[in-house]
């Protein structure tokens, strides 16, 4: 306007401070994975990225799990500084660990440490989807297996929660024997008298389920995971029919024996504390 | 004959026309032996040209050859005694893996491996060599007791894979090669494992667990099919060809990433061409790696067992101090 033209007073768009951007919109609000809701991110992180109104388990974060699960101050992490190699010398993979690295603030797909539970001390590995697809390459089986061992020479439980595609592609073979060599690690874990529980959570597929994931002195799983060793897509191609909805949940699978309990989020750490208070008191009365 | 491969036509030609003159010179007068005798001069350097230049997709057309000889050819090439049993008490018999005891040299094994049709019937019969669970838990309650009478297992690998369908995931694909691992990662008694044609994934690795893991010169090891790798990673399955080439899965880049332990040479052109003559190279490494493990008492096997698989991988340790 004229007017304007006239004024000394200078106009400025008003941009908001890199702090203030953070806070705002990205976030603030969060629309429930399975019933479409919209909910507030805070509130839907009080209730431990579960929905309140149908009970969708969403992703949850290696941190977020520690969180909501180990006695405050008690957690320690191992071996935070192992990074991916590219072994193969494979294309792009150096560019998409990176990315990854950024994104999540973590070096690789697991977050493994020590901690207690309501007193219980336990080793823990905590796989996190959010990095590569929580796929299992050098790092991961590496950690994993180092975890074991503390877990065995310190003789306490060692609790694994998996979130993993499978093997990382781009480590090829080398990612196909970390089912192996953490095998052999779990083998000597468990001659020796350890307990190992296993959590499968969204997703537990391929050579992760093929490996630890599933041979746990308990395997559990949360509400509505995808566990299985092949993927739906193939299966359908290879047999020619469509799948059931539920083909390949956490209950399709306690359904047909593989599980030994589906673990609501909300009765996780009350659940692990009880196994954990059983398996310590054995034989000190009898 | 044989059937041929692509990257081999030429070899075939020339060998067909050398037969051709020679027919040619003893059902007539001519005599044409000088041109045959350069004619196999030539036919001998483009076999060795071809041959001995072979990139990882020509390996992944010999190890996948319809030709090429399985767990059962070999079986009864280096054992006598063999007993094939059968069933996993659990649900039923799986004919993608055969098992059974024998002897090798005289003395007792215990002899586990994935098992290909040759033809189509065969094929459907063996489900193409792709195990469901009970496969794996058959080839376990072998190996479990194996392991209680004190006897070697042998592993032979050949499959493309685990069964993907409905039903073995039901019955638990994924624990069922899970146990595998577990158990073969424990036994008392050494492990011998040797893939012999396709190595895939976790299907294969399931059988693989062992104190030695020899690889035909031309099988393959990998984690992921090459057409699956190129689906997955350029949208594009006909890329097959150049993953196959990332993914490294020759014996030579198994052998150089310290995967396996010895490359068994495979007569010119591949295992299919002279079977006998595979098998004696097979023996002779099987019979070393034994003699190797027998001295090995159990804690010495265990503890080798542990570092073996323990080293496996690649990785950075990055100081946090510097960062």
């Amino acid at each position: 306007m004229l007017k304007d033209f006239f004024s000394k007073k200078k106009k400025y768009a008003s941009i908001p401070s890199e702090k203030a951007k953070q806070d705002i919109p990205e976030g603030l609000m969060q629309k429930c994975e399975g019933c479409q809701k919209i909910y507030y991110r805070k509130e839907m992180n009080k209730n431990l990225q579960v929905c309140p109104n149908c009970d969708h388990h969403h992703q949850f974060s290696a941190e977020e799990r520690i969180t909501s699960l180990f006695d405050e101050g008690s957690f320690s992490e191992w071996d935070k500084d192992i990074i991916s190699a590219n072994p193969l010398g494979f294309p792009d993979y150096e560019d998409k660990l990176e990315k990854d690295r950024k994104k999540t603030n973590l070096n690789d797909a697991v977050v493994t440490g020590k901690g207690t539970i309501n007193g219980f001390e336990v080793a823990v590995a905590i796989m996190d989807a959010r990095f590569r697809m929580g796929s299992m390459g050098s790092v991961v089986g590496e950690k994993i297996t180092r975890a074991i061992e503390n877990a065995r020479t310190a003789s306490i439980p060692f609790i694994i929660f998996t979130a993993s595609g499978g093997a990382r592609m781009q480590e090829g073979v080398l990612s196909l024997m970390q089912m192996s060599k953490t095998s052999v690690a779990i083998d000597r874990f468990q001659s020796s008298g350890g307990l190992m529980i296993s959590i499968m959570t969204n997703p537990t597929t391929g050579g992760v389920s093929a490996s630890f994931a599933s041979v746990g002195d308990y395997n559990f799983a949360e509400p509505g995971a995808l566990i299985g060793f092949a993927g739906r897509r193939i299966i359908e191609q290879t047999i020619r029919e469509k799948l059931p909805e539920d083909f390949q949940t956490a209950e399709f699978q306690l359904k047909h024996g593989q599980l030994d309990k589906v673990i609501p989020r909300h009765q996780m750490k009350e659940t692990l504390t009880t196994i954990l208070d059983i398996h310590s008191s054995r034989g000190k009365d009898n | 004959m044989k059937q041929a491969l692509d990257f081999e036509k030429p070899v075939i030609d020339l060998r067909s026309k050398i037969d051709e003159l020679k027919k040619l010179t003893k059902d007539s007068d001519i005599d044409l032996t000088s041109e045959i005798t350069t004619l196999e001069t030539r036919l001998e350097k483009l076999e060795k040209d071809i041959y001995g230049n072979l990139n990882p997709w020509d390996r992944v057309q010999i190890a996948r050859h319809s030709d090429r000889p399985t767990t059962l050819d070999y079986i009864e090439l280096l054992f006598t005694d063999f007993i094939e049993f059968y069933g996993d008490r659990l649900f039923g018999d799986d004919e993608a893996i055969v098992s059974g005891i024998a002897k090798y040299k005289g003395n007792p094994v215990t002899i586990v491996g994935h098992q290909r049709g040759k033809n189509t019937k065969d094929n459907i019969t063996r489900n193409f060599g792709m195990p469901h669970p009970e496969g794996y838990r058959k080839a376990l309650r072998h190996m479990k007791q194996a392991n209680k009478f004190n006897r070697p297992i042998i592993s032979f690998i050949d499959t493309k894979g685990a069964y993907p369908g409905k039903a073995a995931e039901e019955r638990g694909q994924s624990e069922a090669i899970a146990r595998n691992l577990i158990e073969m990662a424990g036994f008392k008694v050494p492990i011998v494992c040797i893939v012999i044609g396709e190595g895939g994934s976790g299907g294969a690795l399931a059988l693989g667990v062992g104190d030695h893991i020899h690889m035909l010169e031309n099988s393959t090891y990998s984690v992921i099919s090459p057409e699956g790798a190129a689906a997955l990673l350029w949208k594009d399955s006909t890329k097959a060809k150049q993953a196959a080439e990332s993914l490294k899965i020759s014996s030579y880049d198994l052998k150089q990433l310290n995967v396996i332990d010895e490359i068994i040479p495979e007569p010119r052109g591949g295992a299919h061409r002279d079977v006998k003559l595979q098998a004696s190279y097979i023996d002779q490494v099987l019979s070393d790696s034994l003699a190797t493990l027998k001295q090995l008492n159990q804690e010495e096997l265990l503890e080798q067992r542990w570092e073996k698989y323990k080293s496996m991988g690649e990785y950075i340790e990055i100081d946090a101090n510097e960062e």
